[in-house]
C-alpha cells in the first residue's frame, strides 16, 4: 500500500481456521475499502460463516490477523469488534418480540448501572438514521407485530445506532419478497453513499451481481476468485463457486395423471405465532410438481404439517386419491402413500444421536421384515440401510455411524432414501435443498424429477423462488395462510409472484388486467 | 465489556473416541476417591485408613459382601426404574412412592388374605405389586401426555403424598394389632416370604429377581420394537412423532415398566428382608436410584454394577464410621460428588477445553 493513503476499512490477512482435520478457512486474505459493497459468495460449507464468526470474535483464527481502519483487532472479543465499528445483521433475527422497535434498538447500548435513559434523544437519533438510510419503521411498534422486512430494518438500525462503519449481512434476502429485496438494496446503496462499507453474504448469484461492486468467491475454505461485478456474469460465478459448470434441471413436459391429492377449503388453527391455513384449496395430479412459493412464515408450516399428518383439518376436506381421510396422523399419512421430506432434517427428519440404521427404519420399523411380533430384526434393518446408502450415494463410514456425523447433504440423501424406497404416490418436499451444496442439491432435484416421471404427485414448498420456477408444473403462492390459484408453468413473472407473496395478489391481478 | 487474559473455551468434539468416552468417567471415579480422602483428612482421620476401612467394610469379608449385595438389591430395582424412564425422557422422580406402593400391596396380599402355596402366591404378589407401582406412575404420565404437566413436579410431590398415605395405613387399617402400638404392619405369612438364595446366607432371592429384571430390561432395550421406540422418543420425540412413532403410547408403556420395576424394590425389601412394612422401609432408595441410573449411564446391565458400588459405599461407610469416628454422612457426600463428577464427565465427553 502506498504511504499516505487512508487504511482500508477492513483487512483480513491470511486467516486460517481448522476444526480437527477440516480446514474451514485456508489463508484467506481480503480487503474492504471505505464506501464499498463486496459480496462473499460460496456454497454452504464454503467457509463464509466461519470467516465472519472470526471477524466478529466468536471464533479465534489459528493464524492470520485482522485490521479495522488500520488498527489491529484483538481476536476472540465480540465487544472489541463492536467497538471497532463492525455491525452484523444475522440471518435469523436477534430481536425481542415483546419490546418495541426503539427498545430493541437501544438494548445493550446502555450501562446496566445508568439510572435513567434519555428516550427522547434515542428517538431523535433513530428518526435521523431512518431518514438518512431510508429505513422506514415505527419506533413505538411492538417488534412482534412487524413484517419480516421491517424486522430486518430494525436489525440494520441496531447496527447503525451502535455507530457501525462496517455492515455484515448474512444471507439477508432469504426471508424477503423480491420487492423487499429491492428496498434493502436501495438502503445499502444509501449506506455506501454515506461512507459505510458492506459485506454481503449470499449464494444467490443475481443478487450478488445487483448489489456488489466486487465479488469474492470461497470454495472449500479457500478464496478461489475475486472479480469486479461488471466483469463477470452468473455462469462464470456459478462455475467459480462450484468448480465446474452447473447444469440447469431439465424438466420434460408430461401429461398429468389422475388426481391424487385434493384440499377443499381447508382451515387449520394458528399455532405458536404461526398462521394456520385459511380456506386452502389445492388439486394435485400424478406426474406433476406443484410449487408453493411464499415468504417464510406464511402458512407453509401449517400446510406441510397437514400433509404430513401432524395437523388435522379444522374445517374443509382432505382427500387422498379421491377418498376422504379419517383419523389423520403421521402413520395414516405414511399408510396412505405419502412420502414426507421435512423442512428441518436435523430436528424433525432424523435423530442426530441415533445411527443411520435407526434413522433409516424410523417409518417402517413396526412391520415385517424390519420387525416381527415386536422383535426387531436388526440384521434386516442394517441390510436395508446399506441398500439406501448405496442407492442414494450417502457418503458415510457405515450404517452404524451416528447421523450427526454426516453433512447436511448426506443426511438429506438418507431421508430421501427412506422416503422414496417406500414408493410413495404423493411426495411432500418441504425446503428439500435448503442449505445443501450444489452437488447434493442437483441430486435431490434429479430424484424428485425421476419420481415425477414415475407418476408421483409432488408438493414442493420452497422460499427460493428460482427453485420453484425451475421445477414446478403449477405454482401457487401462499401468503398469510391463503393459497393463490395455481399458475401454470411460465405464466407469471417473478415480480407478479412477488405481489402475491406480499399479499397483494388480487390487486396486482387487477392492475395487470 | 472486554475480557482480558487468555480465555479458555469449550469446543465441540464431533466424534468422541472410545478412550475418551470410558476414560473420562473413570477419571471422575478416581477424582471422587481423591475428594473422599480429602474429606476424611478434614474430619481428622488418616485418609488411606478411612478409604481402606470403607473398602473393607463393603467387601472385606463374606458377611460384608452379602450385606452389600442385600443393600444393592432395592437399588438395582429403583435404578432400573429410573434408567428405563430417563431413556424415554420421562423424568420419574417418584420411584420412592412406587416402591412403597409395591410394599403396601405385598403386605395386603401376603399377610394371610390369600392362602396359596409359595410358588403360586409369590408370582401373584409380584404381578400385583408391579401393577400398583405402574398405576402410581400412570397418573403423572397421563397428565404429561394429555395436558403437558411436568412430571418432575408431579412424581416428586406424589412421593410425599404417598408416604403420608402409608403413614395413615400403618396408623389405621393396616396397623398390626399385636404391634405394641408401633406403626407397623402385620408380618407376612411364610408362603409370601422370598427364600434365601443359599441356606445360612443372608442373601435372599430378591437379588436374583433384580438380576433377572436387569437382563429382561436389557433385552427389551436392545431387541424389541418397544426398546427402539423408547430410544427414538428419548433422543428426539419430535422426529419420532413425525415418523409415526406413537409417542404418547410409548411414554405410557415406559411409565408402566418403570413404575412396576420400582414397586419390585418395595416387594423385595418386605418379602425378602423385613417381613413387615414400616415407615422406614426405604432410606431413600427411590432417590438413590437416580444416582445409580446416572452412574450407569442408563444402561440396564451397568445399573447392577453401579447399584453394588453405591451400596458398597453406604455399607462400607457405616462400618468405617464405627471404627474411625468419621461421620457416616461421608457416604452421602461421596455419592453426591461421584454423581456431579460423572455428569460433568459425560458432558465433557463431547467437548474439549481449548485456550484462546
Amino acid at each position: 500500500m502506498e504511504g499516505g493513503a487512508a487504511p482500508p476499512a477492513l483487512r483480513l490477512d491470511r486467516i486460517t481456521k481448522r476444526f480437527g482435520p477440516l480446514v474451514a478457512n485456508d489463508a484467506i486474505s481480503l480487503t474492504l475499502d471505505r464506501g464499498e459493497v463486496i459480496a462473499l459468495l460460496g456454497e454452504n460449507g464454503a467457509g463464509k460463516t466461519t470467516l465472519m464468526s472470526i471477524l466478529f470474535g466468536h471464533y479465534v483464527a489459528d493464524s492470520g490477523t485482522i485490521a479495522v481502519f488500520g488498527q489491529p483487532l484483538p481476536p476472540g472479543h465480540p465487544a472489541a469488534a463492536l467497538a471497532a465499528g463492525i455491525g452484523m445483521v444475522h440471518q435469523h433475527f436477534m430481536l425481542a418480540d415483546q419490546l418495541t422497535v426503539l427498545e430493541n434498538v437501544v438494548l445493550g447500548t446502555r450501562s446496566l448501572w445508568a439510572p435513567w435513559f434519555d428516550r427522547a434523544a434515542a428517538r431523535a437519533r433513530i428518526a435521523q438514521l431512518s431518514r438518512d438510510f431510508g429505513l422506514a419503521v415505527d419506533p413505538d411498534a411492538p417488534t412482534g407485530t412487524l413484517t419480516v422486512g421491517e424486522r430486518q430494518r430494525v436489525e440494520i438500525l441496531k447496527a447503525l445506532y451502535r455507530d457501525a462503519r462496517i455492515l455484515i449481512l448474512d444471507e439477508p434476502t432469504a426471508v424477503l419478497t423480491p420487492q423487499e429485496t429491492e428496498a434493502l438494496f436501495a438502503t445499502l446503496r444509501r449506506a455506501v453513499g454515506q461512507g459505510l462499507s458492506v459485506i454481503f453474504i449470499s449464494h444467490k448469484l443475481h443478487e450478488v451481481l445487483a448489489v456488489a461492486s466486487r465479488i469474492v468467491v470461497l470454495r472449500h475454505g479457500r478464496l478461489v476468485g475475486e472479480v469486479a461485478a461488471r466483469d463477470t456474469d452468473r455462469h462464470l460465478l456459478a462455475e467459480m463457486m462450484v468448480g465446474h459448470e452447473v447444469p440447469a434441471p431439465k424438466v420434460a413436459a408430461q401429461q398429468a395423471g389422475p388426481a391424487l391429492l385434493r384440499l377443499d377449503a381447508v382451515e387449520t388453527p394458528d399455532r405458536n405465532n404461526r398462521p394456520g391455513l385459511r380456506g386452502v384449496t389445492l388439486d394435485l395430479a400424478g406426474g406433476q410438481i406443484a410449487g408453493i412459493a411464499g415468504v417464510s412464515g406464511n402458512g407453509q408450516g401449517a400446510l406441510a404439517d397437514l400433509i404430513s399428518g401432524i395437523e388435522t383439518p379444522a374445517a374443509g376436506a382432505l382427500q387422498i386419491a379421491g377418498a376422504g381421510v379419517s383419523r389423520w396422523s403421521p402413520r395414516a399419512a405414511i399408510r396412505a402413500g405419502i412420502g414426507r421430506i421435512p423442512e428441518d432434517r436435523h430436528k424433525t427428519g432424523g435423530i442426530d444421536a441415533a445411527t443411520l440404521t435407526e434413522n433409516a427404519i424410523l417409518e417402517n420399523y413396526e412391520w415385517p421384515p424390519i420387525s416381527r411380533r415386536g422383535w426387531m430384526r436388526w440384521p434386516v434393518a442394517e441390510a436395508r440401510t446399506r441398500q439406501i446408502i448405496e442407492t442414494y450415494d450417502v457418503r458415510c463410514p457405515g450404517p452404524a455411524t451416528p447421523l450427526r456425523l454426516l453433512s447436511g447433504g448426506n443426511i438429506q440423501k438418507l431421508i430421501l432414501g427412506r422416503v422414496l424406497e417406500a414408493a410413495p404416490r404423493i411426495i411432500l418436499a418441504n425446503q428439500p435443498v435448503r442449505g445443501l451444496d450444489i452437488g447434493a442439491l442437483t441430486y435431490v432435484h434429479e430424484r424428485l424429477l425421476a419420481a415425477r416421471a414415475a407418476g408421483a404427485a409432488i408438493l414442493l414448498i420452497s422460499e427460493d423462488l428460482d427453485e420453484i420456477m425451475a421445477l414446478s408444473d403449477v405454482i401457487h403462492v401462499i401468503s398469510r395462510g391463503r393459497l393463490s390459484p395455481g399458475f401454470p408453468r411460465g405464466s407469471k413473472t417473478p415480480a407478479e409472484l412477488g405481489l402475491w407473496m406480499a399479499g397483494h395478489g388480487h390487486d396486482g391481478a387487477r392492475d395487470a388486467a | 465489556m472486554a475480557m482480558t487474559g487468555p480465555a479458555m473455551r469449550l469446543e465441540r468434539i464431533i466424534a468422541p473416541s472410545w478412550s475418551r468416552r470410558l476414560g473420562l468417567p473413570a477419571l471422575a471415579l478416581v477424582a471422587t476417591v481423591a475428594i473422599a480422602a480429602w474429606l476424611a483428612w478434614l474430619a481428622g482421620a488418616a485418609p488411606l485408613t478411612v478409604l481402606g476401612l470403607i473398602v473393607d467394610g463393603a467387601a472385606g469379608s463374606k458377611f460384608a459382601l452379602l450385606e452389600t449385595l442385600n443393600r444393592a438389591t432395592p437399588l438395582i430395582f429403583t435404578g432400573l426404574a429410573v434408567a428405563v424412564a430417563f431413556r424415554a425422557r420421562l423424568w420419574n422422580i417418584g420411584a420412592e412412592a412406587q416402591l412403597y406402593a409395591g410394599a403396601v400391596v405385598t403386605v395386603l396380599l401376603g399377610t394371610g388374605a390369600i392362602v396359596l402355596p409359595a410358588p403360586l402366591l409369590l408370582p401373584l404378589i409380584v404381578g400385583a405389586a408391579m401393577l400398583a407401582g405402574a398405576a402410581l406412575l400412570l397418573g403423572p404420565a397421563l397428565l404429561k401426555t394429555r395436558l403437558g404437566v411436568d412430571e418432575v413436579v408431579t412424581t416428586l410431590l406424589l412421593n410425599f403424598i404417598f408416604l403420608l398415605f402409608v403413614s395413615y395405613l400403618l396408623e389405621g387399617p393396616m396397623k398390626d394389632p399385636m404391634g405394641m402400638g408401633w406403626p407397623k404392619s402385620e408380618r407376612l405369612v411364610d408362603a409370601a416370604r422370598l427364600p434365601r438364595i443359599a441356606e445360612g446366607l443372608r442373601l435372599h432371592w430378591g437379588f436374583g429377581l433384580a438380576l433377572i429384571c436387569a437382563a429382561i430390561v436389557w433385552v427389551i432395550q436392545a431387541r424389541t420394537t418397544l426398546g427402539y421406540e423408547i430410544r427414538a422418543v428419548g433422543l428426539n420425540a419430535r422426529a419420532a412423532r413425525f415418523a409415526g412413532v406413537p409417542v404418547n403410547a410409548v411414554i405410557l408403556k415406559t411409565a408402566f415398566l418403570s413404575g412396576g420395576l420400582a414397586a419390585l424394590a418395595g416387594f423385595s425389601e418386605v418379602a425378602g428382608l423385613k417381613g413387615a412394612l414400616t415407615l422406614d422401609l426405604s432410606p431413600g432408595f427411590g432417590y438413590t436410584g437416580i444416582v445409580v441410573a446416572m452412574l450407569a449411564l442408563l444402561h440396564p446391565l451397568a445399573v447392577v454394577v453401579s447399584a453394588i458400588f453405591v451400596a458398597g459405599i453406604f455399607v462400607g461407610a457405616d462400618s468405617m464410621s464405627r471404627a474411625a469416628d468419621v461421620p457416616t454422612y461421608i457416604a452421602d457426600l461421596l455419592l453426591a460428588v461421584a454423581l456431579l463428577l460423572m455428569v460433568l464427565a459425560i458432558k465433557m465427553t463431547g467437548f474439549r477445553l481449548v485456550r484462546g
